[in-house]
């Protein structure tokens, strides 16, 4: 990746960031870092790849841990993540239905 | 054409991250939010099978996923709702130890990359390394199998060697280029390791939220910097937006217990004061269930003050059947949440929310502060440090300053407390000896049960 693209591209994530949590309420502080403890999951990927082309024992054996934990990240993060947010939605029907 | 297929995936993966994230920041569309960010992570995942850069191993990598994803498939399933942060700080040490793991598996090949490159391999590797220890330490302490705090002369240069020790290391390696022995590698990472151990050691559970959320950034940065090595932009976009908002996310938490972060960080609670905590004058005194029962039945308005006690008691659904008697009886109930009761930001509203407590009826700090002096009685359940006074009037406490639920004010305070001692931060609470206070031992839930039978006698 080009030196000043991959800067580019690192200075817009970053505000990207900064901008979709500066106007979240208090109330959805913690699914919202569950969710984004989801997103990073997308190390699975990159473990993916870095499990594709390792030679030999040692490399297999790091790139298979790094599937395995990846993939626990990314699964376990989907799963926690929308538990809580499917409470929310019950609670809000309920008073709609008040 | 295979190449554009898998660029164009990641791209789409990386806008529905992004656009999911935005969705997850307003309650009526958060669910869809983490189901686009799902699709995305999905079609992204299954795409990367096909990537020119994977050869080999495609079993191995198919175990992986399936074992790694079976398990936190069923303990995500399994826990407990109180027990969220913890698993939360689980599954990001996961990401953290995989961001290294790619790290290592670049480094262990040593084939030449350029300066940039490699520095941000090392970079990475060491954050993620920090982030996957870290948390690991963080999951033990909230899950109770490790207790209290590990402190020792020094330890703050202690850790600071540790640290600099493996940054000199990692150095070396981006110095060397391909040349460095295998050995400073395992020591590199070794040294990692053992500073997120140290660092997260000395931090008492009451901080817990925000090194979590640090955790958290700090891994997303990893991962951005891993995918700036593999050249993978959807790695490297999603990894960077996380880092940046959970940084933000760290700075509102530690904002909202008026400590900056390297004070979180570096001091250790209880150290802060410099002389004696004032002597807490007067007694504690009890009070009966039955009476306490009576005294809200005939209040015009009540305050909840939930805290981590009512989390471990899961007393939280018995709390909204004891507010749902007295909102017949004609009483106005609120709830007064602390942004930082409990374990995590907002770990009151899920539990509230899981109950099935309105939103409307639950508030923040600043929205309910300056009611309590027209409150008759205000019913604290399981808080402790959140709502005492020494935070505003003893400049020797080692939480002064930090802003607080002004509950003293109330004309009757009840505390729900299981025992007469210190809380999970070891400072004694004024509160409980004021004189318009009352205590009433006993488990959350057991309390709230007490509550509720007899509210319906009267």
């Amino acid at each position: 990746m080009e030196g000043f693209v991959a800067l580019y591209i690192f200075m817009l994530a970053a505000v990207t960031g900064y901008e979709i949590i500066s106007k979240v309420p208090v109330i959805l502080h913690t699914p919202l870092m569950s969710g984004s403890n989801f997103v990073h999951g997308i190390v699975l990927v990159g473990a993916m790849v870095a499990l594709g082309h390792a030679e030999g024992t040692v490399q297999i054996v790091i790139g298979f841990a790094a599937v395995l934990l990846a993939a626990g990240n990314a699964v376990g993060g989907y799963v926690v993540t929308e538990r809580m947010l499917e409470m929310f939605k019950s609670s809000k029907d309920k008073k709609e239905n008040k | 054409m295979m190449d554009f297929i898998i660029q164009a995936t990641y791209f789409i993966g990386a806008l529905l991250f992004i656009l999911g994230l935005k969705q997850m920041s307003s309650p009526v569309t958060a669910r869809r939010g983490i189901i686009w960010a799902g699709i995305g992570m999905v079609m992204a995942v299954l795409i990367t099978y096909f990537h020119h850069e994977i050869h080999h191993n495609y079993i191995w990598m198919t175990v992986a996923i399936a074992i790694g994803g079976v398990i936190a498939y069923i303990s995500g399933k399994k826990v407990a709702m109180t027990d969220m942060p913890q698993m939360i700080a689980l599954y990001n040490g996961m990401g953290g130890g995989a961001a290294a793991a790619i790290a290592a598996v670049e480094l262990v090949k040593q084939e030449p990359m350029s300066f940039t490159i490699q520095s941000l391999a090392v970079v990475g590797a060491l954050i993620g390394t920090v982030a996957f220890s870290g948390s690991l330490i963080a999951f033990a302490k909230l899950q109770g199998i490790m207790r209290g705090v590990i402190r020792f002369p020094m330890q703050q240069w202690t850790n600071a060697l540790v640290f600099v020790l493996a940054a000199t290391l990692g150095l070396a390696i981006v110095l060397s280029g391909t040349q460095y022995a295998m050995a400073t590698l395992i020591m590199f990472f070794v040294l990692a390791l053992l500073f997120g151990v140290m660092m997260t050691i000395p931090i008492g559970g009451a901080d817990m939220p925000v090194v979590i959320s640090l955790y958290n950034a700090l891994t997303g940065l990893a991962v951005g910097f891993e995918g700036f090595v593999l050249g993978n932009p959807a790695m490297m976009i999603a990894g960077i937006v996380v880092g940046s908002a959970g940084t933000l996310l760290t700075q509102l938490m530690a904002k909202a217990m008026n400590r900056p972060i390297s004070n979180v960080l570096f001091s250790n609670f209880g150290d802060a004061g410099s002389g004696e905590a004032a002597a807490v004058k007067g007694s504690m005194k009890e009070i009966d269930a039955t009476d306490v029962a009576v005294m809200m039945a005939f209040a015009e308005k009540v305050i909840i003050v939930p805290g981590y006690g009512m989390a471990v008691a899961q007393a939280q659904h018995k709390v909204w059947e004891l507010t749902k008697l007295l909102q017949e009886k004609g009483v106005t109930v609120k709830f007064a949440i602390h942004p930082v009761a409990g374990r995590m930001p907002g770990h009151m509203n899920v539990l509230l929310a899981e109950a099935g407590v309105p939103y409307d009826i639950i508030y923040d700090l600043d929205e309910i502060n300056d009611e309590f002096p027209t409150t008759d009685v205000v019913l604290v359940i399981g808080a402790n440090d959140v709502v005492n006074p020494a935070a505003r009037n003893d400049p020797n406490s080692p939480i002064y300053g930090m802003p607080i639920l002004n509950v003293d004010y109330a004309k009757n305070v009840i505390v729900v407390k299981r025992g007469k001692g210190t809380g999970f931060s070891g400072i004694e609470n004024q509160l409980f000896f004021a004189d318009n206070t009352r205590m009433l031992y006993g488990d959350a839930q057991a309390v709230a049960n007490e509550l509720v039978a007899s509210l319906k006698e009267l």
